[in-house]
């Protein structure tokens, strides 16, 4: 429960130098035959094309025409003509994107931390029906994040939807709000879906974590006579930590990549546009390869930087634990 | 107060019941429902027209592009395993140098940004001549796949008994035989899961579906039911989007229904060990 | 068949050595048991000679051929593990023929050699059955039978037994040792069990740290320990030490003083100490006994009885507590005082090396205290 990123890898033995009998040999061997395919596969889908993103973003390159360009340096990212700034990096729409997917980062993934524990914690006690409400939450995480968004959509819509019909009855508002285009709804409209398609998500991690607790400690302090809220914030919370933390660093990773749900949901709307969003819209609708390019490498080079980060930190935690 | 807390707590359950389920709810009862019926909210189901489903596939190649997300989905299910069963053999049982960077390094692929191999994969797969074709989108959903299958499988791997393994040695088997006949029967639990999660990636995949297909008779479910459009630009076929999501969703319900333990030990398994 | 001998074997875990040079010859036939406290390589050596790790230094030979780079399946050996490793999706059929399929048997002579093995284990009824289906001990058959099919040259138990109960343990030890008379072939066998040492082995190895501590018949370890270590290791109880010093020195003997001034005469040879050198003196609880006169005195701490005998726990000062064995009922309570006296030619001495002094005229055969009753006895 406690293993991070970083301690998932535990050496199954140490590598002996000298001399290694043919039983030794022919399993290396078979390592690197076994590895090869997934390597090489991984290098040309994966590797490669990073490295051609990086490169292009230093190029002026079109999409109708990938093999005619010139390198253009930094200038993608920004140049200045006659005391000018030109560039991604002077673009207020990218700044605009970057705001908006760490704000739906950081909300969303608040949202659902929160609501996955409360979910998890009573997912956790025993009642009738247990097995059926684990599997009911996870349907909103399968259905297709498409799919999910066209039926928010519909249900969000500003004539005919359910949502505007109920507040309506309900005397909440008083005119139907168009959720998805006011610039003050959007980006709620898109963190509200996400909550409801990944919270679920959250919850089994966090389940699958209390459900390694030993039971006796609440017995301990039920005996002792200590309030639940109580047992929650001093014994459970502190107990699930580490994986409530690898659960939030997956979760924030996936919602800084957000593409889908806001391209379907509120399409290439400015109030809503995610830094992926934002890279495709260059890419393919702008053909603007080079300046694409340089946005999908930023956010590549954010999300590096962030996953070093953890993993660093979680390689640390273990050494202490080590200990 | 002890019967306020259950009372509370039942409530609680249902509610969460509710928003769960209340969407798909509404889109199936939606589906059943056309013409200028659509046009008013109903909270419960009051007609069973099927005009929508008829529509859906009459106005596009719905049932191509079921067909297509079937052969990218299960392509990327069956290459994914196949590559990552013998890595994680590798990977969970070999000692050998460079092991945990190389894992790493693929752990790391699985963080990639969709978006950030974007414009190198685009050419890529002009290069090979793959761009609108189903073999293109299977090699780009792989990048998508590959890293969590093998990281998953190489957890379970590494939770089989080393003596087994080492009778098979002491047998006179070699590390391919070892692979064949004796962990991959032992890992079919694991392989199931881990296919049924890729299935599931690779099933609602959209950003390479909508980028890398030109034509509508190339397109997976996704992109179809994205692009999906009524007689006028401003008009949404409501009533057909609804009845094709209900389509795609059912049988990734019915999955989920029958294999929930499977996929929440995938899941854990990938996200908490990792 | 055929013989087993190692020469210099090392082997290094990165920087760590766990075996320090080991030399053993193993003979043609001979039923060799590996003990030690947990730790002290004997499962590390097993797998050596089995070929699933590498050997760091030094030369492994078995029936003559230098194996030391060859994998398991060619070094003619045969293992079962201690969780009998058998496959679980295989029937046990398969469990046993797998390993001649992969040899490209013919059908025939495996499935004649499957079904020896398995009339010899009797396990006939069990043959299409799943590993999940069987008991412990029909477990542990069949992965024995899966050793039996191969035919070794060698057979290599990593802990057979520890896993069973311990009924089925005395049973399947009996088998073993049957299937030892009756194949002849040379049998290597780790174990941390005394008796199962005790009682299987031609010879038994006592390993301590990667180094082998003495190598002898199991009599032979039991009266005449090479060390300090051995002589701790094995019997149980274990052996009582006092801390001596020579008083003086004769041709067949050494005269040592214990802490409380009294005397004790032993029959061993000198081998170079001198008067007033610190040894120790060690002696089994079964040659104590509470008596009217004697060099110890002490208070009695507990008392366990047996049955069919008993032990006292005596403390005689100075923190020191002494363990004595009799035969039959206690006929003393806990805090009575009683008087011991020891049995000089059952005395061992060992210096501060730990080195023991070379017993003489003292024969295994002719022991005083017949062995069955140090064995029934051990935990």
């Amino acid at each position: 429960m406690s293993q991070s990123v970083a301690t998932g890898i535990a050496p199954v033995q140490s590598v002996a130098r000298g001399r290694r009998s043919s039983l030794t040999r022919s399993r290396i061997r078979a390592a690197w035959t076994f590895i090869a395919p997934t390597v090489i596969v991984l290098a040309l889908i994966a590797g490669w094309p990073l490295a051609r993103t990086i490169w292009f973003s230093f190029t002026d390159a079109s999409l109708n025409n990938l093999n005619d360009y010139e390198f253009i340096g930094f200038e993608n990212y920004l140049a200045s003509y006659g005391g000018e700034w030109f560039g991604l990096l002077t673009d207020p729409d990218w700044w605009h994107a970057v705001w908006n997917t760490v704000w739906f980062a950081l909300v969303s993934v608040s949202i659902e931390t929160v609501l996955g524990t409360v979910v998890a914690l009573i997912l956790n006690a025993a009642f009738p029906g247990r097995g059926i409400m684990r599997a009911v939450i996870l349907i909103p995480w399968a259905i297709p994040t498409v799919v999910s968004a066209k039926m928010w959509n519909w249900m969000l819509h500003d004539q005919f939807g359910v949502i505007n019909d109920m507040l309506l009855n309900l005397g909440l508002i008083a005119a139907p709000i168009t959720w998805t285009a006011n610039p003050d709804t959007a980006l709620w409209t898109v963190v509200m879906v996400d909550v409801w398609k990944t919270t679920p998500f959250m919850a089994l991690l966090i389940l699958a974590a209390l459900q390694m607790l030993p039971g006796d400690i609440y017995e301990a302090a039920r005996v002792d006579g200590v309030h639940p809220v109580k047992v929650f914030f001093r014994v459970t919370l502190p107990l699930i930590r580490p994986a409530l933390l690898v659960a939030v660093i997956f979760r924030a990773l996936d919602a800084l990549r957000v593409f889908d749900l806001i391209y379907v949901l509120t399409a290439n709307s400015r109030d809503t546009m995610s830094m992926s969003v934002y890279a495709r819209q260059q890419l393919v609708d702008f053909q603007e390869v080079g300046v694409g390019s340089a946005a999908s490498t930023l956010i590549f080079l954010i999300i590096a930087l962030l996953v070093v980060i953890t993993m660093v930190a979680g390689r640390v935690r273990f050494g202490e634990e080590a200990r | 107060m002890k019967h306020a807390t259950r009372i509370g707590f039942w409530l609680l359950v249902i509610a969460i019941g509710l928003f769960s389920l209340f969407p798909f709810y509404y889109a199936v009862i939606s589906s059943f429902r056309s013409g200028t019926a659509l046009f008013s909210v109903a909270y419960f189901p009051e007609s069973f027209d099927l005009s929508n489903y008829v529509a859906v596939f009459e106005r596009q190649p719905f049932g191509q592009n079921i067909l297509n997300s079937i052969i990218v989905a299960g392509s990327v299910v069956a290459l994914s395993l196949a590559l990552g069963i013998t890595a994680a053999y590798a990977f969970g049982r070999i000692a050998f140098r460079g092991r945990s960077l190389l894992l790493f390094t693929i752990l790391g692929v699985s963080m990639f940004p969709q978006v950030a191999v974007l414009s190198g994969m685009f050419e890529l797969i002009r290069s090979f001549g793959l761009y609108n074709t189903l073999p293109g989108l299977i090699l780009a959903n792989l990048m998508l796949t590959l890293p969590f299958t093998v990281w998953v499988l190489t957890t379970f791997m590494r939770e089989l008994p080393k003596e087994i393994e080492e009778a098979a040695f002491v047998d006179g088997a070699t590390p391919w035989i070892v692979v064949r006949r004796v962990f991959l029967p032992l890992m079919m639990p694991a392989a199931v899961t881990t296919g049924l999660l890729a299935f599931i990636v690779a099933w609602n995949e959209f950003l390479f579906a909508l980028t890398f297909t030109l034509t509508n008779e190339q397109r997976t479910v996704p992109p179809a039911i994205a692009l999906m459009s009524g007689r006028t630009a401003y008009e949404l076929p409501w009533g057909s989007i609804m009845a094709a999501s209900v389509i795609v969703t059912l049988p990734i319900i019915a999955l989920v229904l029958v294999f929930q333990r499977k996929i929440v030990a995938g899941l854990t398994a990938g996200a908490v060990k990792g | 068949m055929a013989d087993v001998v190692l020469k210099n074997v090392q082997k290094s875990f990165g920087r760590a050595r766990v075996i320090h040079g080991v030399d053993l010859d193993i003979r043609d036939g001979e039923f060799v048991v590996f003990v030690g406290p947990s730790g002290c390589g004997k499962s590390t050596l097993l797998r050596l000679i089995a070929g699933l790790e590498d050997i760091t230094g030094g030369d492994l030979f078995i029936g003559g051929e230098r194996v030391t780079e060859l994998p398991p399946a060619k070094r003619g050996i045969a293992m079962v593990f201690q969780s009998y490793a058998l496959y679980p999706h295989m029937s046990v059929y398969d469990n046993m023929a797998f390993g001649l399929e992969l040899a490209k048997s013919s059908k025939q002579e495996i499935d004649q050699r499957v079904r020896e093995a398995a009339r010899m284990l009797q396990i006939e009824n069990l043959l299409d059955r799943k590993p999940r289906q069987l008991s412990g001990g029909q477990r542990q058959r069949v992965a024995i039978g899966r050793a039996i099919v191969r035919d070794p040259k060698v057979f290599l138990f990593d802990e057979p037994l520890s896993n069973l109960d311990a009924a089925l343990r005395v049973q399947t030890r009996i088998e073993i040792a049957k299937l030892h008379t009756d194949t002849r072939a040379t049998m290597i066998y780790v174990t941390h069990d005394q008796v199962e040492a005790m009682t299987l082995a031609d010879r038994i190895v006592v390993l301590n740290a990667g180094r082998i501590e003495q190598v002898g018949s199991p009599l032979e370890l039991y009266h005449r320990p090479a060390n300090l270590f051995v002589a701790g290791f094995i019997g149980s109880p274990q052996m009582n030490f006092i801390e001596c010093q020579v008083a003086g020195v004769g041709p067949d003997e050494v005269l040592v003083h214990l802490p409380n001034g009294s005397s004790v005469a032993v029959p061993v040879a000198p081998d170079g100490v001198q008067p007033g050198e610190t040894l120790t003196l060690g002696v089994r609880p079964d040659h104590v006994q509470v008596s009217s006169r004697g060099p110890l005195t002490g208070r009695v701490e507990l008392v366990e009885e047996l049955g069919e005998n008993h032990l006292l726990y005596v403390e005689t000062g100075q923190g020191s507590r002494i363990t004595v064995r009799e035969p039959g009922d206690a006929r003393h309570e806990a805090g009575s005082t009683v008087t011991l006296d020891l049995a000089p030619e059952f005395c061992h001495l060992f210096k501060t090396s730990g080195e023991a002094l070379p017993a003489r005229n003292r024969a295994a055969g002719s022991a005083l205290s017949s062995p069955s009753r140090m064995t029934s006895s051990i935990a």
